[in-house]
């Protein structure tokens, strides 16, 4: 039994403490965001935040959660549903194509933006080198980014 | 050699399907008749309104657009959303012929149903030929392909297709049918002509009268409407959404994890199982032992499954599934391949090669007389490509949902191909189609891996076995090295040039020749002998189309051949294109456009090169400049400009994202991209081997579109990589002298 909050929610689950959050999210506690991608903390794709700090959580076991704070793309928004500025950056700058690899792309820039509110393109670069996006949208994550941090203005849509 | 110019071809294309927009549109609701009939209780129409109108008060004005009593606009879409963005580009074309209001448009996907078969997308891919026919042949060639897209479950999305095909000629016609028919009913009810009757922001108003409604009120009344089987549909000065850069609508869903794709499948009430499995390390091979004893007894494992072609363990959760599953000793019968190696493989392409010699092989394309002007040739020279395999590699792994109960299967799964999947699936377990339904959310990337269907059929398989619904997720392991691939391939090239460095002679021969059929042939350059050849050879890895199919490898050996030409004519390798494009005018704008933007006539940075590259391919021509910094003596990547024409743009961002897209998956290839073979089987298997570009990678990349209007629209998706390799090797060898003929790139820098 793993006792950890999940997006402020005091939440308990039945399971090997040894399984990785990934599939604790996913498979016991039903939330989707959290994607898989690679298995071996190489692509980014499950990103979530431990105590705040990004972590793989396909390689990051629940045991490590226990008494802790897991953070996942679900819980990012504020509790109206307001988007965070990451988000509304990567609306603006309409970053997605498939979309999948996006959840953990946002949780990364969460916490860089957070520990630094005005990332330069290097701190961009090594925040961000460990998620993988295979249809290639870097380029609009880095406006995206810089958009969320008041260093470039967002797109207008009839550009 | 069809000696018509591209132009000329195109605009020969456009005439035929301006005429056929109204037959494709009567074939995509279910067969000519049925859009002219409408929706009215007991035609066949009125079956799919159960399956795609079912909220209260909704009403299905054709088979492609219904409309809410909050006057909603949903666009029903037959592709796929697997990151192109044609389900909103695609709604952006209905709406904007129907005249509705944007932000009151939705986007649904059409049911896997053989009424939303994409009959001209299917037309490109299995008989392009027919896209030519002489027009006395036109209805029959209609008639029958709207059985042989139905016979094919053609409900196809790829070659960067949608916009061009179902958008131009469906999408669109159904909207300003659609509008026609709601001023036809406002019309009626006000007693008014129809001619005095506007449309906008999804609201009818007769000014004369001051009488106005919104579409909704005239949706029921719209639907007993005669539906025009030729409206006129806008051109380009008309248009309110065509050509604007429209949000995406499926991007919100996308930010706040909520959108589901096929690995998310939760079907409501039922308690799903997972798979994890283990295929051949040899394809074609099958188990010849296995020992599972260690498996059987870990925590959560429900079955273990000897499949034949592969074995499944059925665990409580995926991670429990996969972890048992590793354990398993499985031992496989031998594969008849014999090769074992990529040299084994490479060996095989050249002595194919080798069997043709410089005249054999089958003929691709030929012009004028190349072996003639060889011989008449100041110079020749030589030079042989090497192009290895490739993953697909789409973030979201192969996976599919199945459920096999009382003779009746569900199957949830990201595809490109839902009405194949249900084909094949019917075939494997031994049921009918119609006792199948396939549930296709969005997909996490495809680059056409999801054009193949046998992971669908493998967790079809797995649910008849256990009787209970099953989620099976292949590891990112299975998915590299068990899959479906880009192929290798070998091209020997030669041209001959005459005295002042122009090309009069030109010939290649590769043994790889899938689709789309023009890929290996540089046609938009003036070189008057041609000959474009043939030599096939045994693939060791099943082929699978990889984004941009034949033009992923073409596009390099062409381009970087050419380069090569213009070099041996000591001449500027983007001067030396120009001048081989005089009869090609938007070649050589896109091209001029590019050596603008890139200042590619100002002199170089330190340490810094570029390189150019140009390629048509769907329909669309990009050129690409990419620059260069070898100061570390290995490339760093600085700036990378692309100009494109399509002819029209229908978002503007969104196809600019594509190319974006397009470029850094071509660049990964590139730099990163092979397959080894070790004793026959793939050697690497997942992203730490198999590499890909990542952000601080990725340089800056400006793209400028031009919109040559005049020729039908081009595809997005798949444009922006050909160019791509061969700009970075052409740059590589400006700054270095060296000339890359395999790939990857950064290996060879190691």
């Amino acid at each position: 039994m793993a006792s950890f909050t999940l997006n402020g929610q005091e939440t308990t689950a039945e399971v090997d403490p040894a399984m990785p959050i990934l599939w604790v999210v996913r498979e016991k506690l039903g939330m989707n965001g959290t994607k898989f991608g690679c298995g071996i903390a190489q692509c980014g794709a499950c990103t979530v935040h431990l105590d705040g700090q990004p972590v793989r959580s396909c390689s990051t076991p629940i045991a490590e959660a226990e008494g802790r704070a897991i953070t996942t793309i679900e819980g990012i928004s504020g509790p109206d549903g307001e988007l965070s500025a990451v988000q509304k950056a990567w609306v603006s700058e309409q970053v997605p194509q498939c979309g999948y690899c996006q959840s953990g792309q946002i949780m990364s820039a969460t916490a860089l933006l957070r520990d630094n509110p005005q990332p330069s393109d290097e701190d961009i670069d090594a925040a961000m080198s460990g998620n993988i996006c295979r249809c290639g949208t870097y380029t609009r994550i880095r406006r995206a980014i810089k958009v969320a941090s008041g260093q470039l203005e967002p797109r207008s849509e009839e550009a | 050699m069809n000696d018509m110019s591209p132009e000329k071809k195109e605009r020969s294309k456009l005439a035929k399907w301006s005429r056929r927009g109204f037959i494709g549109a009567g074939v995509l609701a279910g067969g000519g008749l049925l859009i002219g009939v409408g929706v009215r209780p007991g035609n066949p129409i009125d079956k799919l309104a159960g399956k795609v109108a079912t909220g209260d008060g909704e009403q299905l004005v054709n088979s492609w657009v219904k409309i809410d009593t909050n006057n909603i606009v949903t666009a029903i879409v037959p592709h796929c959303e697997m990151g192109q963005g044609a389900h909103s580009v695609l709604a952006q074309m209905l709406a904007d012929e129907l005249d509705a209001a944007w932000d009151k448009v939705k986007v649904m996907q059409a049911p896997a149903d053989g009424s939303y078969v994409v009959t001209d997308t299917a037309r490109m891919f299995l008989a392009p030929f027919t896209m030519n026919a002489a027009d006395w042949i036109e209805p029959t060639w209609d008639g029958l392909f709207t059985q042989m897209a139905r016979l094919a479950d053609a409900m196809i999305t790829g070659g960067s297709s949608s916009i061009r095909t179902t958008g131009q000629h469906s999408m669109r016609v159904a909207g300003a049918a659609a509008r026609k028919m709601l001023v036809g009913a406002a019309a009626e009810a006000w007693s008014v002509p129809a001619g005095e009757i506007v449309t906008r922001d999804s609201t009818l108003i007769h000014e004369a009268s001051g009488k106005s409604a919104p579409y909704s009120e005239f949706a029921s009344a719209a639907a007993e409407q005669p539906m025009d089987q030729t409206p006129t549909l806008k051109t380009a000065s008309e248009y309110r959404l065509m050509g604007k850069s429209k949000a995406r609508t499926d991007i919100p869903d996308k930010i706040t994890g909520t959108a589901e794709f096929g690995i998310d499948a939760a079907p409501e009430g039922l308690d799903l199982s997972y798979a994890a499995v283990v295929r051949p390390p040899i394809q074609g091979t099958s188990v010849a032992s296995m020992d599972a004893t260690r498996a059987a007894e870990m925590p959560g494992v429900l079955q273990i499954l000897n499949m034949g072609s592969f074995v499944a363990v059925v665990a409580d959760s995926y991670w429990q599934a996969q972890q048992a599953v590793n354990t398993i000793q499985i031992g496989w019968t031998e594969s008849e391949s014999p090769i074992k190696t990529m040299d084994d493989q490479f060996a095989a392409f050249a002595a194919a090669l080798d069997d043709a010699g410089e005249t054999g092989g089958k003929e691709a394309a030929a012009k004028g007389n190349a072996q003639d002007a060889f011989g008449k040739a100041a110079k020749t020279i030589e030079a042989e490509y090497k192009a290895p395999y490739l993953a697909h590699a789409p973030m979201e792994p192969l996976n599919c949902t199945a459920h096999f109960k009382g003779g009746k299967c569900d199957i949830w799964t990201s595809t490109q191909v839902p009405l194949m999947a249900r084909s094949a699936v019917a075939e494997t377990i031994g049921v009918s189609s119609e006792d199948i339904i396939i549930h296709h959310p969005y997909l996490g990337g495809a680059f056409g891996r999801r054009l193949g269907a046998e992971y669908v059929s493998m967790a079809a398989r797995i649910a008849k076995a256990t009787g209970y619904p099953v989620k099976m997720i292949w590891s990112r392991e299975e998915d590299t090295q068990k899959a479906l691939y880009r192929c290798a391939d070998l091209n020997r090239l030669r041209a001959g040039l005459d005295d002042s460095g122009n090309i009069v002679a030109y010939d290649s021969v590769f043994t790889q020749r899938h689709d789309p059929a023009e890929a290996c042939v540089p046609a938009m350059y003036a070189i008057p002998n041609t000959s474009v050849r043939v030599a096939e050879a045994e693939l060791h890895l099943p082929f699978q189309a990889w984004r941009s199919v034949d033009h992923s490898q073409q596009g390099w050996f062409i381009e970087s051949f050419i380069d090569e030409a213009a070099h041996a004519a000591g001449k500027d390798p983007l001067e030396y294109r120009l001048s081989m494009l005089k009869d090609a005018p938007r070649h050589l704008a896109v091209l001029e456009k590019v050596a603008e933007i890139s200042e590619w006539r100002s002199p170089l940075g330190e340490g810094k090169a570029k390189g150019v590259a140009i390629v048509e391919s769907f329909g669309t021509i990009v050129a690409e400049v990419i620059e260069v910094d070898m100061s570390s003596g290995k490339p760093k990547m600085t700036n990378i400009w692309a100009v494109c024409d399509a002819g029209y743009v229908m978002n503007p961002d969104g196809f600019r994202n594509q190319i974006e897209g397009g470029i850094v998956f071509g660049l990964t290839a590139a730099m990163y991209g092979e397959l080894e073979l070790v004793d026959g089987a793939i050697k690497q298997s997942n992203f730490h081997d198999y590499k890909m570009l990542r952000m601080n990678e990725t340089p800056n990349i400006a793209v400028e579109l031009i919109n040559s209007g005049d020729v039908p629209v081009g595809g997005a998706g798949e444009p922006g990589l050909p160019p791509a390799a061969p700009a970075l090797t052409n740059a590589i060898f400006a700054a270095t002298g060296k000339r890359l003929r395999e790939l990857p790139i950064a290996k060879q820098f190691a």
